[in-house]
């Protein structure tokens, strides 16, 4: 049975004024907030043109976030990655207890941010967290992971990997077991041996499962900041601040909703761009069957 | 689709039958919690009272997160046009609360003669940050100091005097280096003393050490911020120096870390609020006492904490209601339950003199130091734009002691900041 084009509009009206409603009105409500200036009941908000973007180019804190952002995401994202086909490849082994294993590296992916960053927290509590007591077992002096500008960043990306990993790990193990045995003995024939397998065989199967991963892995690395929130409010010294986080505590902290609005499009922009890379990318280098 | 409608129809008929009743309001009240401390519990035992006693109203207690997070809500709310009609926000966010125009001055509509009483019996020292204008704004609720919590087993393994504690910085200093402990590889086990240095919570104690050094961050016009003076960088040094010769361990020391810290034996000492005295009452395994705050010319201590405030956007019923709520909160039984429960400081003579409170600071005297801390104490850092200008304060305080930078520097750098936002307010 066809639709009629009436009932098409009317089954399209829901998901796309979800759309219009929570992403494209809030977005273009961004951009035209962008160019006014903060109001209050003491000072009517005003036109002030690109001022808010003029400020944007001059905000030394803003440097310093997106710098942060970019060592976050170039940090994690490969690791994730790499950690994810390590975990895949060994639950999908035959190695005894996989099913175990698979729960256990699922896990930090099934519980909310919020809950991990309170475990974390009490791994990294100087003197009395866990680190602390490994590291002091062995004799080495302990760290404040939290409160030194050096380390922060790095203790937060960790946080990140432990929590992305397994969910990553469960796209790899899908892909994996998707891998024909066949190419595998065939190319076993010839006489490759394992490692052989995995770089020529194996990875370039996992090419699309590695794309689509890595690009989610990127926007998360944007969208994810419940861990700074809880563990760091982005210090010491916004040595941990991300995007998201400073444009949290501009708009609700600070309550500049102009400046904020200012930021979000900046996030849009990288975002979007982002986007585009990804599905250029796709289009091209990715190996279908 | 029809089982939808069924089902809304009894909840249609619920709102229309409560609408007749007379004089009856329905208060929704917000509220955080800032302490190791049954804090929930306790205010809803209190709001169920004030709801038993007054059946024509009702109240939902909303516990909203945090400071920050309640007042988030709060203005967000109020911005939608559905303002809770009664809050416990920070005494200090005043001004972004006036600012805003959600709030209603509470002197404005306590007015009888008995609502004037009321207000006058609250402490002066927890009064001064509720008035803007020749208006108060706000009613002291679960205020707090911090004091020296120190561990008198460790003071006594040190070889000092347990009912002793450091009143200057120097002896804070001199005391400090004979409580730190290491161990054979030369690590630190026990620090002498612990700051939290870091975020707002680092900015409100070193509100104390300033004021200790005779001078103050902000002042009550709310436009002014004082950052770039000799008492602030004394302050920042006196941290540093602690650092240097290992009192305390080097660089930020979390807020939230820190009761625990100390019931662990990691600190031998710590600067932490009142708001903890329930908390490690309960569960220190040691002989542990509270003295003031060491001071660099005398003593001096931040006070800090949520008040009561009412909204505007309410009907005359709601006000009514949510001022009779308000006032039961505070009197003089419930602000000792509540200071009881939590360690507050009870911000009225009237709840000290209670039998409950009087047997209380028998069994418990350290409550009693706070109080006798309070002539020194002054209020928290406050301006219009608070936190904005706070966060000058905090990067000036994490830059110096976590990123190396010079206090003298950081400190003008954060005063050119704030004063660039609080010109357009003088």
């Amino acid at each position: 049975m066809r639709l009629s084009y009436g009932m098409g509009f009317i089954l399209l009206l829901v998901p796309c004024s979800l759309l219009v409603a929570f992403t494209h009105y809030p977005a273009l409500k961004a951009l035209l907030n962008s160019f006014w200036n903060n109001g209050s009941s003491f000072r009517p908000s005003r036109f002030v043109g690109v001022k808010n973007y003029e400020t944007l180019l001059q905000d030394d804190k803003l440097g310093q976030v997106l710098i942060n952002s970019f060592i976050y995401a170039i940090g994690t994202v490969p690791v994730a990655i790499a950690l994810a086909i390590g975990m895949a490849l060994l639950v999908n082994s035959k190695l005894p207890a996989t099913g175990l294993m698979r729960l256990s590296f699922f896990l930090p992916t099934m519980l909310p941010m919020v809950a991990v960053a309170n475990i974390w927290l009490f791994f990294y509590a100087p003197g009395i967290g866990l680190a602390s007591q490994i590291m002091t077992w062995l004799g080495l002096p302990t760290i404040n992971f939290l409160g030194s500008t050096e380390t922060s960043l790095a203790s937060m990306m960790v946080v990140a990997v432990w929590k992305e990993a397994g969910l990553f790990m469960i796209f790899y193990l899908a892909a994996l077991q998707s891998i024909p045995t066949n190419l595998k003995d065939a190319a076993r024939l010839e006489g490759a041996g394992s490692v052989r397998i995995f770089f020529d065989v194996v990875m370039p199967l996992l090419r699309p499962t590695t794309i689509f991963v890595a690009v989610n892995a990127l926007i998360n690395a944007f969208r994810l900041v419940d861990h700074i929130v809880v563990m760091t409010r982005g210090g010491p010294s916004n040595s941990s601040s991300l995007l998201l986080y400073y444009i949290y505590e501009v708009t609700f902290g600070f309550r500049d909703f102009a400046y904020g609005a200012t930021l979000t499009v900046l996030m849009v922009v990288i975002l979007g761009f982002l986007a585009a890379v990804q599905f250029w990318v796709l289009n091209r280098k990715a190996h279908y069957q | 689709m029809k089982t939808g409608y069924l089902t809304a129809l009894p909840l249609v008929m619920a709102m229309g039958a409560a609408t007749p009743m007379a004089h009856a309001a329905d208060l929704e009240f917000y509220f955080p919690v800032g302490v190791n401390a049954p804090a929930v519990a306790t205010i809803e035992q209190l709001t169920s009272a004030w709801a038993a006693q007054n059946p024509q109203h009702t109240v939902k207690a909303v516990y909203a997160g945090n400071y920050e997070e309640t007042t988030t809500k709060a203005l967000t709310a109020a911005q939608a046009g559905d303002p809770p009609q009664v809050a416990v926000l920070l005494a200090i966010d005043i001004f972004t609360l006036i600012e805003e125009d959600v709030v209603l001055p509470i002197s404005d509509i306590a007015t009888s003669d008995a609502d004037k009483a009321w207000i006058d019996s609250f402490y002066e020292g927890f009064m001064v940050d509720t008035r803007f204008d020749g208006k108060t704004y706000s009613i002291p609720f679960q205020r707090s100091t911090p004091v020296f919590y120190y561990n008198k087993d460790a003071w006594r393994a040190a070889g000092l005097d347990p009912e002793v504690t450091p009143k200057t910085w120097d002896e804070m200093v001199e005391m400090g280096k004979k409580l730190t402990v290491k161990d054979a590889n030369g690590n630190v086990t026990q620090w002498g003393t612990r700051i939290p240095n870091l975020g707002l919570a680092g900015a409100w104690l070193f509100g104390g050490l300033v004021k200790s050094k005779g001078d103050v961050l902000s002042t009550d016009t709310g436009t002014e911020a004082r950052f770039d003076t000799e008492a602030a960088k004394a302050s920042l040094e006196f941290m540093l120096r602690l650092a240097d010769e290992e009192v305390m361990q080097p660089g930020g020391v979390t807020w939230g870390d820190t009761p625990k810290a100390f019931l662990e034996g990691q600190a031998a000492s710590i600067w932490t609020s009142t708001g903890n005295l329930a908390f490690i009452n309960e569960n220190a395994e040691f002989d542990w006492g509270v003295g003031f705050l060491p001071g660099g010319d005398g003593p001096g201590a931040p006070v800090g904490g949520g008040n009561f405030y009412i909204f505007k956007d309410t009907t005359d019923e709601e006000r009514e209601a949510a001022l009779d709520f308000v006032r039961f909160m505070t009197t003089p039984e419930n602000q000792a339950i509540w200071s009881m429960a939590t360690g507050y400081v009870a911000p009225s003579q009237a709840a000290w003199e209670t039998p409950e409170m009087q047997a209380y600071a028998e069994d418990l005297p350290q409550a009693l130091v706070a109080l006798d801390q309070m002539p020194y104490a002054y209020r928290e850092f406050a301006t219009f734009q608070r936190a904005r200008v706070t966060q000058f304060l905090v990067d000036a305080i994490e830059g110096v002691i976590t990123g190396g930078d010079e206090p003298a520097a950081a400190l003008a750098e954060a005063q050119e900041k704030a004063d660039d936002v609080l010109g357009e307010y003088r």
